[in-house]
């Protein structure tokens, strides 16, 4: 390796790659062989749903960051340093402080009160099928639209690295992902993304140290560097992406409590056997996650000095293509090809969580508890789940292609502000608020739900970057600061008017159980 | 009986105290940079030292209160709290 290598003039990205699809496959292979071995032990709907419990609180906080850490996070943060330096930090942070929330406030009441949902928590003490309805909308709005986006940036991203059609990529990933969900449920689901959490780190870790190595391990070095060879940009200020404080905080607050209101997210405590575990769990994840991310910040630096701007911005216009590139400067067409094939398991990961999840508020909450009333034996749940996965997968393939070339960046921030909105105020107030109802959990979703979605179509994202209007209705880009209060009082307002004797007298239950779980043991 | 349901009581409000303390500093330290951000760009752009600026230096220390305050909560929970809870288990 020769660290003091000038940027390539020309790059083998968007080539069939042959190190790339090698390392791809053996990734494939791998998950495959997991998914099989996981398939022969998913016979019954605690295995399919939660891996029989049987997951470790350190497995889970890999997971937990494996299903957390998406393409987005590792190409996009590295992309947009690379392109305006210290601005990647605001997203980096924003997405990290969610963490302490959920071990502070939800892990382990999530873990103790629920089975397989956060709408087990949601409905624990209020009437089962408005709740369950409700947290359904929730988590169906989140699914889908992080979905949307993360399959358009699998077809985008897949085509610029592999050269592969867009449609063909979207396809594959819908498939393959599939094949994990169907056969191997959460224990193969969980099992893909600890090693994508693996692979994901130790690719990082390599292409930071070899960032880094010549300039001493000191990344201040790497920073003046970029200093020095953008001296008009002033790359270690605050640039353009915060201007309006307004606009900071409601970014601020729907990054960090939609956190701890992303289904997928949610559902990962149920794999862990009790509530100590799924506090350990966070505890790790949050150590992968912000350790992550102080790679990405590296990544983008040394991307912004060893590739330069000029060339990233040349091969896409967002800047995603920055730690691939760098990979390839400093590592050569194999480094590449194994960074590349990375991102792609980094991509079936995520959608596999995803659709995991929106699977479970089909057949479980909609399914077995509002349709059937909770009178459902196991084979029937489980032939329910399966369906359900399978229209999750071809719903996401039909999305993403019907999404092609939009620019979707959006979609995330929409995912989190309805997460923040609609989930989390109404899971909040369920486990500490005695005197919450079932109405007011209803309205307060409902609200959530739809008051998110309408603010951002008015918004200047939509309005003004795609719409091509002139002026948006509504200032801010992202609604938090507006809609998650206003889900909250909603929530308090719609409770007050009539109260639930039902729900304030099962609130006794809750505050034992929150404490103690109701008994559980790990099945494998 | 009575004395079960006082003490689980007084666990209750102890674990939610802590919980919220810590709540409330990863919102503040938090937003604090938020802020500072969005209210005054060139003091987090001054340099402390060649190729490092204020605003970096602070969202380390995000990064890093973020770890401190989670690894909090778990040592408190996990050497007070379950020693509690477990006496209080039936």
């Amino acid at each position: 390796m020769n660290p003091a290598q000038t940027p390539l003039p020309s790059t083998s990205l968007g080539q069939v790659s042959v190190e790339a699809i090698i390392f791809f496959f053996i990734f494939i292979a791998i998950s495959l062989g997991i998914t099989y071995w996981a398939a022969r032990r998913t016979k019954s709907t605690v295995q399919y749903y939660a891996a029989g419990h049987g997951i470790t609180g350190f497995q889970n906080g890999l997971a937990l960051a494996g299903d957390y850490m998406s393409a987005a996070s590792f190409l996009g943060i590295a992309g947009l340093v690379s392109l305006s330096g210290f601005d990647g930090l605001i997203y980096s942070t924003g997405w990290l402080v969610g963490w302490p929330l959920i071990v502070f406030l939800i892990a382990e009441p999530l873990r103790n009160l629920g089975k397989y949902t956060f709408a087990d928590v949601v409905a624990f003490r209020l009437r089962a099928t408005p709740a369950r309805i409700a947290a359904a909308v929730g988590t169906l709005a989140t699914v889908s639209f992080y979905l949307i986006a993360q399959m358009v940036g699998a077809g985008n991203l897949i085509r610029l690295m592999f050269g592969l059609p867009y449609e063909v990529a979207v396809v594959i990933v819908g498939c393959v992902m599939l094949l994990y969900v169907l056969f191997g449920g959460m224990l193969a689901t969980t099992w893909v993304q600890i090693i994508k959490a693996v692979l994901l780190l130790g690719g990082a870790v390599i292409l930071a140290f070899m960032t880094l190595w010549s300039f001493g391990m000191n990344p201040l070095a790497l920073f003046q560097a970029a200093v020095a060879k953008y001296p008009a940009q002033n790359v270690l200020a605050p640039g353009k992406l915060v201007s309006n404080p307004w606009e900071a905080i409601s970014l601020g607050l729907a990054l960090m409590l939609g956190t701890a209101g992303l289904p997928h997210i949610l559902m990962r405590f149920y794999t862990v056997p009790d509530s100590r575990a799924a506090r350990t769990s966070v505890f790790y994840a949050t150590g992968f996650i912000g350790f992550f991310y102080l790679l990405t910040f590296i990544l983008g630096f040394g991307a912004m000095v060893h590739v330069g701007q000029a060339v990233i911005s040349a091969v896409d216009k967002g800047g995603n293509m920055a730690a691939p590139l760098l990979a390839e400067s400093l590592g050569g067409t194999a480094f590449l090809g194994f960074i590349a094939a990375v991102a792609f398991a980094t991509i079936l990961a995520v959608v596999a969580g995803l659709t995991l999840s929106g699977a479970a508020a089909l057949s479980h909450d909609l399914w077995v508890n509002v349709v059937r009333k909770g009178e459902v034996p196991e084979a029937e749940q489980l032939k329910v789940a399966r369906y359900a996965s399978v229209a999750l997968a071809i719903l996401a393939m039909v999305l993403g292609i019907t999404f092609k070339g939009q620019n979707v960046a959006y979609m995330v921030g929409l995912a989190f502000a309805i997460a923040a909105s609609a989930n989390f105020p109404a899971l909040i107030l369920s486990i500490f608020w005695k005197k919450f109802t079932t109405n007011g959990a209803l309205w307060s979703m409902v609200f959530g739900t739809v008051s998110t979605i309408v603010l951002i179509y008015f918004s200047p994202t939509v309005q003004i970057d795609i719409l091509k209007n002139t002026s948006a209705l509504f200032p801010l880009k992202n609604p938090g600061i507006v809609t998650i209060p206003l889900s909250f009082l909603v929530g308090i307002v719609v409770s007050l008017l009539k109260a639930e004797q039902s729900a304030q007298d099962k609130f006794a239950i809750v505050e034992e159980r929150v404490h103690f779980g109701a008994e559980t043991t790990p099945q494998k | 009986m009575d004395d079960r349901k006082e003490e689980l009581k007084k666990v209750s409000a102890e674990r939610w105290r802590v919980a919220l303390t810590l709540s409330v500093c990863m919102l503040v330290i938090y937003f604090g940079f938020i802020l500072l951000i969005a209210f005054d760009k060139p003091l987090m752009g001054s340099i402390l030292t060649p190729g490092l600026s204020l605003g970096i230096l602070l969202g380390v220390v995000v990064i890093l209160s973020a770890w401190v305050l989670t690894t909090i909560y778990v040592r408190w929970a996990n050497r007070v709290y379950d020693g509690k809870i477990a006496k209080l288990r039936r």
